[in-house]
């Protein structure tokens, strides 16, 4: 642990003397080797996740989120590797454990959702074997204890009739029940740590409500932390307690859920959030950033958001702004430099 | 289910008529085979009369009948050649032949399987690369030749193994079998290999498409986040979403298995029905000829009617129709 004391930027240094953070992920770097170079998808992203706290990504496609989250658990589809930086669970480093190990972590400590619950079950085996199998794999109950565990869980997780319904097939299940089935076995031995990947967005707007509540009150009841990772910026009003964003694989601003929604700091979260339509406002066309996230090839020089900033100035495209404090929340943006003239650090 | 099993047997018996017709219209298409039972000097008049006993006078129709109904009891009549009932020359030839293709189908199927799962999980390796070279050699290297290749090595330069033929048999109540002693099982390996290879190719190429395929699925993914080991998550998870695609190639195969080891069995001289057909074409011995067809038809059916019903025991979602679904 004497390289923690060392990191000269680490967040960690908030916490000095009090419990580590539940996560928290130091300058994270994810890169994918290619024939044209090495293109790096997830650049410095730094932040940190306490127990219980349910924290929002958001950003587009392609901004990384996806990635952050699949590195935290140790899935990075090869040739993607993590590039550098580190990653703390409960203040054990995780990033760099031999595979058998973290395995044991995958599933126990840290829990994830997938996107799509039509693909996310293995078709031939029952959603029972699935659990128990699960289950087993983690802890030593018996067959039939694990068993009773698995329909207590189903039961948790809102599925009516969890002793019929234990020992069918997965497409017997409609999405939204699947989904609820990923849930419960995502949390069957009560990890401290949820990543869920879009849990929503493959289902009708009807379902999501639902399968949010699910997800938030097991969550809050096990007392594991989320990091939730959704384009869907309704859903992470109603659920998160801090949010993230992202783009072009950097954070760009992370604070309080009601700063950034109400209040955003950043040029790009602010269109972001001017770009969700007012029910009540009559509106012609709706509000939408110029251009495109460019390419992880054509990042830009700078920040990388400057060629689509309506507040870009001379500092932008020659240097690169670290997250900066800005009220409760902190944005990287030249803005928020106490020393530019013409930053709103001054405002 | 039922309903499912009646259909494709109905089905399997319009395949079975198709192909009785097309081995009937063997006879007429070799000429008039009253030419072939009469000397020169019979008269017209006699022709006439044998043709009238034998029912070649009988519409087309009438006759087809007849022979479906023959064949129905096995009964093709008599071999030109060995003029001896062609089902009994059949019979004493079958258990050659299924032995050597039941052997040959085990050694692709497991072979196949096995490297087909190790060259998926270990893709660049270079066992796996070693592997994938060979397959190819086996796969576009023709049947004969491996056989005369592998019988110049393990036959003539190192004369480990047999050349030709079975070895000894045993007689167990008609089926004479060659697994029971060791000159049998020593003559079985060279032939098994040469006829398994094609198909320990094809199956190990399918099983590795397949597995690399299934090992990308989301719900593979998801079981590697719930951290099962890598032991479940391989032969457990991946593995049997592989099988539905193999089972249908491996029971093709095996039907082409037993339908092609005519040339394995020329090779090696295998006293199987494979040698009997190919000597029953030189002989024009049309009506060995005609339950030969008939016979490895009536195999491809059944092995297709059993691989349906595999199906069924591995993908639980053909087991439900959409109908009994419940959900919301």
């Amino acid at each position: 642990m004497a390289d923690r004391t060392l990191a000269p930027h680490s967040p960690a240094e908030a916490h000095k003397g009090g419990k580590p953070p539940l996560l928290e992920v130091r300058n994270l770097q994810v890169e994918f080797p290619t024939r044209r170079g090495l293109l790096k998808a997830v650049r410095d992203v730094s932040f940190s996740l306490q127990e219980g706290e349910i924290l929002g990504v958001v950003g587009e496609s392609g901004a990384g989120k996806s990635l952050t989250g699949t590195a935290v658990i140790g899935l990075l589809e090869p040739p993607g590797r993590i590039g550098g930086g580190e990653i703390l669970l409960n203040g054990r480093r995780i990033d760099n454990l031999p595979y058998a190990q973290m395995r044991r972590i995958r599933g126990k400590e840290i829990g994830m959702v997938f996107q799509d619950p039509l693909t996310s079950l293995n078709p031939l085996y029952t959603v029972g074997q699935q659990l128990i199998e699960t289950i087993r794999t983690h802890t030593d109950l018996s067959e039939a204890r694990a068993r009773a565990r698995a329909l207590e869980l189903l039961a948790d997780v809102g599925i009516p009739a969890p002793e019929r319904r234990i020992d069918q097939y997965p497409h017997q299940f409609s999405g939204g029940m699947r989904q609820r089935v990923v849930i419960a076995l995502a949390l069957c031995v009560n990890p401290k740590l949820v990543i869920a990947d879009e849990p929503t967005t493959a289902l009708d707007v009807s379902i999501q409500a639902q399968i949010i509540k699910v997800l938030k009150r097991l969550c809050h009841e096990h007392g594991a932390a989320v990091m939730l990772i959704t384009h869907d910026m309704g859903v992470i009003a109603e659920t998160a307690d801090r949010v993230a964003v992202m783009y072009a694989g950097r954070l760009v601003e992370i604070g309080p859920v009601r700063e950034v929604v109400k209040n955003p700091r950043h040029p790009y979260t602010r269109g972001l959030m001017g770009s969700i339509p007012v029910i009540g406002h009559d509106q012609e066309r709706l509000n939408q950033i110029e251009g495109s996230m460019p390419r992880l090839t054509e990042i830009p020089s700078g920040c990388p958001f400057h060629p689509r900033c309506p507040e870009v100035f001379e500092r932008c495209p020659r240097e690169r702004p670290d997250l900066l404090p800005a009220g409760p929340s902190q944005a990287a943006c030249w803005l928020y430099d106490p020393e530019e003239p013409r930053g709103a650090g001054h405002g | 289910m039922l309903a499912f099993i009646v259909r494709r047997v109905l089905q399997s018996i319009i395949v079975m008529l198709v192909v009785a017709l097309v081995s009937f219209s063997l006879f007429n298409f070799v000429g008039d085979p009253i030419n072939n039972m009469v000397g020169q000097e019979t008269t017209q008049q006699q022709r006439e009369q044998l043709r009238e006993e034998l029912g070649l006078n009988d519409p087309f129709a009438v006759q087809f009948a007849r022979f479906v109904g023959n064949a129905v009891q096995g009964n093709f009549g008599i071999s030109y050649r060995l003029a001896r009932p062609v089902d009994v020359v059949i019979a004493e030839r079958l258990p050659a032949t299924l032995e050597l293709a039941f052997v040959s189908a085990l050694f692709a199927l497991v072979v196949g399987v096995a490297t087909g799962v190790y060259t998926a999980l270990n893709r660049s390796g270079i066992i796996s690369r070693v592997i994938m070279t060979i397959s190819l050699i086996g796969v576009s290297l023709p049947t004969f030749l491996i056989g005369i290749l592998l019988i110049w090595v393990f036959a003539v330069q190192l004369q480990w193994l047999p050349s030709f033929g079975r070895g000894d048999v045993v007689d167990l109540g008609g089926w004479r079998t060659g697994f029971l002693t060791s000159s049998g099982l020593k003559a079985l390996i060279l032939p098994a290999i040469t006829l398994g290879l094609f198909q320990l190719t094809l199956i190990m190429r399918l099983v590795r498409a397949e597995m690399l395929e299934v090992l990308r699925t989301d719900y593979i993914k998801f079981a590697r986040a719930r951290g099962l080991p890598d032991r479940a998550i391989n032969f457990g998870h991946a593995l049997k979403n592989t099988l539905v695609p193999v089972i249908t190639i491996t029971g093709l195969q095996l039907g082409s298995i037993i339908a092609f080891s005519i040339i394995t069995e020329t090779v090696f001289q295998w006293p199987g029905v494979g040698l009997l057909f190919i000597n029953a074409i030189q002989f024009v011995d049309i009506p060995l000829m005609a339950a030969y067809l008939v016979l490895i038809a009536l195999f491809f059916v059944v092995i297709n009617l059993l691989v349906d019903l595999l199906y069924y025991a591995v993908d639980p979602r053909l087991r439900f129709d959409a109908s009994t679904a419940r959900g919301h």
